[in-house]
């Protein structure tokens, strides 16, 4: 005999109450990352020692400012799902738990922030 | 001295178990999870700096240059090619595969010897010279 409630069946939410989000986000991110992190690698490889002028003009082109801010937000959601993990499974207190928490996303949305600036500043000059 | 006396079992700690190749390839994923945090604060920073302009930026290719800015890069591209190494396992496992005992071991195994031959392998091609084709 199942314990559960037909509504709490129905939900699909398990026994956390958050269902498979968290799970499922995680590996979407992370399958958009592999070529991301691949055209990142020949990316940075190829402005090795370049001057700022050469990272200007890379970024200028459309194709590498959108793929650049792709890797790094989807980065950074995936960084929040992660720490999000670890600090939920190492700080036992409740309060200290909430305020990592709180610097995971603030921190997250900082850089996405800076990110979003730079690149417009460098398409818009 | 009486029976309940005696020392008592302790629970055992991560210190006292052998370290399996699985639990190896774990705890290094999420460590490298942790520290490519930072290397994103470092990725971020040089497109800043490069918007900013040349002071900022020759600011961060000086740091960069050093021997410490070096050991950071070099450990910055190793944990991202581990984690997505490593990530790539953990997809499989997701869809079912490479569950067995040896088979995860092997592939453990090989996510290491990879992952340092790609972060090896990026830094010569820098130091080689044939980086910068961008320029």
């Amino acid at each position: 005999m199942s314990l559960e409630t037909p509504l709490h069946k129905a939900q699909g939410l398990g026994p956390s109450h958050s269902g498979v989000g968290h799970f499922w986000k995680q590996r979407v991110t992370a399958v958009a990352l592999i070529p991301l992190t691949i055209w990142l690698a020949i990316s940075i490889i190829g402005l090795v020692g370049a001057p700022i002028a050469a990272v200007l003009s890379f970024l200028f082109n459309p194709v590498n400012a959108v793929l650049m801010a792709a890797f790094v937000l989807i980065a950074l959601y995936h960084m929040v799902l992660g720490l999000q993990e670890v600090i939920l499974d190492y700080v036992p207190h409740q309060g200290f738990r909430f305020f990592l928490m709180l610097v995971n996303y603030t921190f997250a949305l900082a850089l996405a922030a800076a990110t979003i600036f730079a690149l417009l500043r460098i398409v818009g000059t | 001295m009486a029976e309940h006396l005696k020392p008592r079992p302790l629970s055992p700690f991560v210190t006292i178990f052998r370290w399996p190749v699985t639990m190896a390839t774990s705890i290094v994923h999420r460590a490298t999870g942790v520290g490519l945090a930072g290397g994103l604060i470092v990725l971020v920073w040089w497109l800043v700096a490069a918007s900013s302009g040349p002071d900022a930026y020759n600011l961060f290719l000086d740091l960069a240059e050093t021997t410490i800015g070096q050991i950071c890069l070099f450990g910055f591209t190793w944990a991202l090619a581990y984690h997505a190494v490593n990530g790539i396992r953990h997809l499989a496992w997701d869809l079912g595969y490479g569950f067995d005992v040896r088979t995860a071991d092997i592939s453990g195994i090989a996510v290491f010897v990879l992952s340092v031959l790609i972060a090896i392998g990026v830094f010569a091609i820098a130091y080689a010279g044939y980086g910068g084709y961008y320029q």
